[in-house]
């Protein structure tokens, strides 16, 4: 199936035959990266192959739609809990610039003991299946195939089903995945033995395919009460899981460190996020990078947080990111929503696009000083760390002691850390040493494995294992008859089928919308009177997800969200036909039998130029380059000016601008036109025509005018408009 | 058993003070090898449910079949054998398909002592 990029993806499609679906490919895959790349006017020196479809930023509209992507391959999470409605959001995210999507897993998921199947709908996350996983990975091939560059597909070996998911996912051609033991046991409370022995066999499996894996260590940032102080503790998580997978069988370059800036602005950032970052890639040079942005100091304001993260990327920039993690910026508000995916992986691509090249352009004082002594300094913290685990007996006792997660600087310790028994937690007393005649017929089975002599591979013994012959994989389509996507699909119908619209912000058809409004009131007052407006709106269940104070008095600013529960039959719209130009040689032609004349200004007070300019000049392709004479009276030109301008060079037809909208002066000025152009009774000899940001048809049709024209007007569609007038081309249709 | 304690870096950090970065970046990968040697051990001399039903699925059951399978090699007493040795083990031994027999031990075809017995005599 090949996407068409006009029409939405079919769901339906893409479940059809999914029990005999094969990944086209296994493991990881990195952008490449394009020395010097022409793009445009520009040279860049940090880019690596263009997209061929893509979502351009909004100002590429003035550099030619240009769209640079970035060197680090950018990830973005998708969990909505319904993973129909995720396939919709990775293909906007792929647009904009992913390729790595991580799917979250359902609350619960790594306390399930043994693989969910199916497609259940999920909370705050996906119920990971093999169902769920086929389905996404197929999507995930047709989507990457529309946008010309491959897609890596992630999500989480953990909990007490690790070695499992990790099987799956081998199978399932899962690109990516996190893997860390000290995650399960600090913040799942899985038993620490199960988890490591767990997290080895996991992990010798997943580099059997290629996957990359990213740690867990910056869950201790977003975990600890002061997140700068367990900097040194973030250095020995990320030593323990790196350590312990190479010697699972990972080779280093498969190894990728989740870091985080730990603190945000209020807070000195680059002082304090800076050295850490510096010394983090000094010590672990042989590893790749996985810049995650701080959710730790998050609230619920999206511009902060766009922000803070910008920052987050500065550090990237200035230090190295292989994967460029993004958080939405929603998230300290809800979950994440649709676009604000897609608004995180453009703060991305914007901000590299913006710093390319920056290295080649300023130096960091790592050699004396600050940074040189402060990044020393986390490294010796790092290896005290390091030296008192082995003193108290060990990684296990450490923990059991409350080593981790204590809010002090170590070795300052507040006696706060997260403690685990080693004989406690979940499946504690769950692992059984193996006899001297285990065995385990199949392959990539890290450890002791007592196999006869003068196999070629294990799962010879077996004629294969479902690694080397994936048809032996046993495919289990769905378990419960009314929790499933099919049944999901049902109730989507009307959405999908049947023309009908409705607002969504995660799942089609959820009815959700936000709005904005200020209130002059105190926080207190604006909160509950904005709920009150919203429900005057018809809006159901409003919630007030983001205040702020202008002034304590003088009012406050509230984002209300709440869900519409109705639709619109998007054939009874009356959308206006976009005209298209008529080709250079018609308008040409015209103009030169005719030899046309227009008059053109800004009219009343108002200094703007530069929109009608790009109209009119010859060099930003307006109308004068197809030969009509274009006499120009400049700005803040009166109307009768104007009209008298017309009289005496016997114009065509009247252009006027006008931007300013302050009290409707737009309006105003198109009226007063129409008005003494009747006055004058040459109405009927002049094409009227009005432009401005604030301009459209149909404002300017009611003032009396022939046509208007707003934002993203070309000279060639005011040429066409002229042209077929005068043609009578209108009267005809009429 | 959590402690408090005051920063005591400077004191902590005398022996580390005279090693250049190049040292000091070797002495923290040592450390690390140290700390992970004796989990990577553990791991390698033992197994968990977990890891036999991840055998269990590379040998071609679904998750729950495989789940099934591991309830009743635990119940048998017989994860340190591997449960895919047990199913190969009992395929072998009546000359029959790993499937079906697999189907079999996870439905209770068999019971523990002749899950034992596989493993009696000390010849695999």
């Amino acid at each position: 199936m090949d996407l068409n990029p006009e029409k939405k993806i079919d769901i339906e499609e893409i479940l059809k035959d999914i029990k005999s679906y094969r990944p086209r490919r296994r493991g990881w895959t990195w952008r490449k990266k394009v020395e010097d790349q022409k793009i445009g006017p520009f040279q860049y020196k940090e880019t690596s192959e263009g997209l061929k479809n893509s979502v351009p930023l909004p100002a590429a509209r003035s550099f030619n739609n240009i769209d640079p992507q970035p060197e680090p391959v950018i990830t973005t999470e998708i969990a909505s809990g319904r993973f129909e409605d995720d396939i919709r959001r990775m293909r906007m995210a792929a647009w904009h610039g992913a390729d790595h999507i991580m799917v979250i897993r359902t609350a619960g998921q790594s306390h399930f003991d043994g693989l969910i199947e199916g497609t259940p709908e999920g909370v705050g996350g996906i119920p990971i299946t093999r169902k769920q996983i086929r389905a996404t990975r197929k999507a995930l091939d047709y989507i990457e195939d529309e946008v010309g560059r491959p897609i890596n597909f992630h999500s989480y070996v953990s909990g007490v089903a690790g070695s499992e998911i990790a099987v799956l996912f081998a199978e399932e051609g899962v690109n990516g995945a996190h893997q860390d033991p000290q995650y399960n046991v600090l913040y799942r409370d899985v038993n620490m033995y199960r988890s490591f022995v767990d997290a080895a066999a996991a992990k010798k499996i997943m580099a059997s395919t290629g996957m990359l894996q990213i740690d867990g260590a910056h869950n201790a940032n977003a975990t600890a009460r002061q997140a700068w102080k367990v900097m040194p503790e973030l250095f020995v998580q990320h030593a323990i899981n790196s350590m312990f997978s190479v010697k699972a069988g990972m080779p280093k370059d498969k190894i990728s460190l989740s870091t985080v800036p730990p603190v945000a602005p209020p807070a000195p950032d680059l002082r304090l996020n800076l050295p850490y970052a510096i010394a983090l890639r000094e010590l672990f040079d042989e590893f790749k990078f996985r810049a995650q942005q701080n959710t730790k100091y998050m609230e619920s304001s999206i511009r902060e947080a766009t922000v803070t993260h910008t920052l987050n990327l500065l550090l990237s920039e200035l230090t190295s990111a292989d994967l460029q993690s993004t958080i939405t910026p929603d998230e300290g508000r809800n979950v994440p929503w649709h676009y604000f995916n897609v608004q995180a992986v453009d703060t991305a691509k914007q901000a590299f696009a913006g710093m390319d090249g920056l290295k080649d352009l300023i130096e960091l004082k790592t050699d004396e000083g600050y940074l040189k002594e402060k990044s020393r300094e986390l490294k010796e913290r790092a290896i005290l760390f390091m030296e008192e685990i082995l003193e108290v007996g060990g990684y296990f006792q450490a923990v059991a002691e409350g080593f981790f997660v204590d809010s002090g600087e170590y070795p300052e310790r507040n006696g706060d850390g997260i403690v685990r028994e080693k004989d406690g937690g979940v499946a504690a007393n769950s692992i059984v040493e193996r006899d001297d005649d285990y065995m385990a017929p199949v392959c990539d089975h890290f450890g002791y494995n007592n196999l006869p002599e003068d196999l070629d591979k294990p799962c010879d013994l077996i004629g294969g294992c479902t690694l080397h012959n994936p048809d032996k994989i046993d495919f289990i389509d769905e378990l419960d008859p009314e929790d499933n996507v099919e049944k999901r699909l049902e109730k989507t119908e009307d959405f999908r089928e049947n023309d009908m619209v409705k607002p969504e912000v995660q799942w089609l058809g959820d009815g959700w919308v936000n709005i904005t409004m200020f209130i002059p009131e105190s926080e207190a007052v604006a909160e509950y009177a904005s709920i009150e407006i919203a429900k005057k709106m018809n809006l159901n269940d409003p919630e007030v997800i983001h205040k702020e104070v202008m002034q304590p008095a003088e009012g406050t600013v509230c984002e209300v969200k709440g869900w519409v529960d109705f639709s619109i039959d998007k054939n009874k719209l009356e959308i206006p036909e976009k005209e298209e130009a008529l080709p250079y040689d018609e308008i040409r032609g015209f103009v030169d039998e005719n030899s046309l004349s227009v008059v053109a200004a800004t009219v009343g007070k108002d200094e703007h130029s530069v929109g009608m300019r790009e109209i009119i000049d010859i060099k930003h392709g307006g109308i004068e380059r197809f030969g009509i004479k274009v006499t120009y009276l400049g700005t803040s030109v009166p109307i009768s000016k104007v009209v008298d301008a017309a009289i005496e060079t016997n114009a065509d037809a009247i252009l006027i601008s006008t931007i300013i909208s302050h009290n409707e002066v737009h309006r105003t000025n198109m009226k007063k036109l129409n008005d003494l152009c009747v006055e004058k009774g040459i109405r009927d000899d002049l094409i009227l025509i009005a432009g401005g940001t604030q301009v459209n048809n149909e404002m300017a049709v009611k003032a009396g005018l022939d046509a208007g024209y707003g934002r993203g007007t070309h000279g060639d569609d005011v040429a066409t408009f002229v042209v077929k007038s005068l043609r009578g081309d209108y009267n005809e249709e009429e | 058993m959590p402690i408090n304690r005051e920063d005591d870096f400077e004191e902590r950090r005398s022996h580390l003070e005279g090693l250049s970065d190049k040292e000091l970046k070797a002495r923290f990968w040592e450390l690390a090898e140290d700390v992970i040697d004796p989990l990577i051990d553990l791991s390698k001399t033992h197994t968990s449910a977990s890891i036999e039903r991840s055998v269990l699925l590379r040998m071609g059951f679904n998750s729950l079949d495989a789940k099934a399978i591991v309830n009743q090699v635990v119940q048998a007493d017989l994860l340190g054998k591997g449960a895919g040795h047990v199913v190969y083990k009992m395929a072998k031994k009546e000359d029959r398909s790993i499937k079906e027999v697999g189907l079999d031990i996870g439905n209770e075809k068999y019971d523990k002592e002749e899950l034992k017995k596989l493993f009696d005599g000390g010849e695999s």
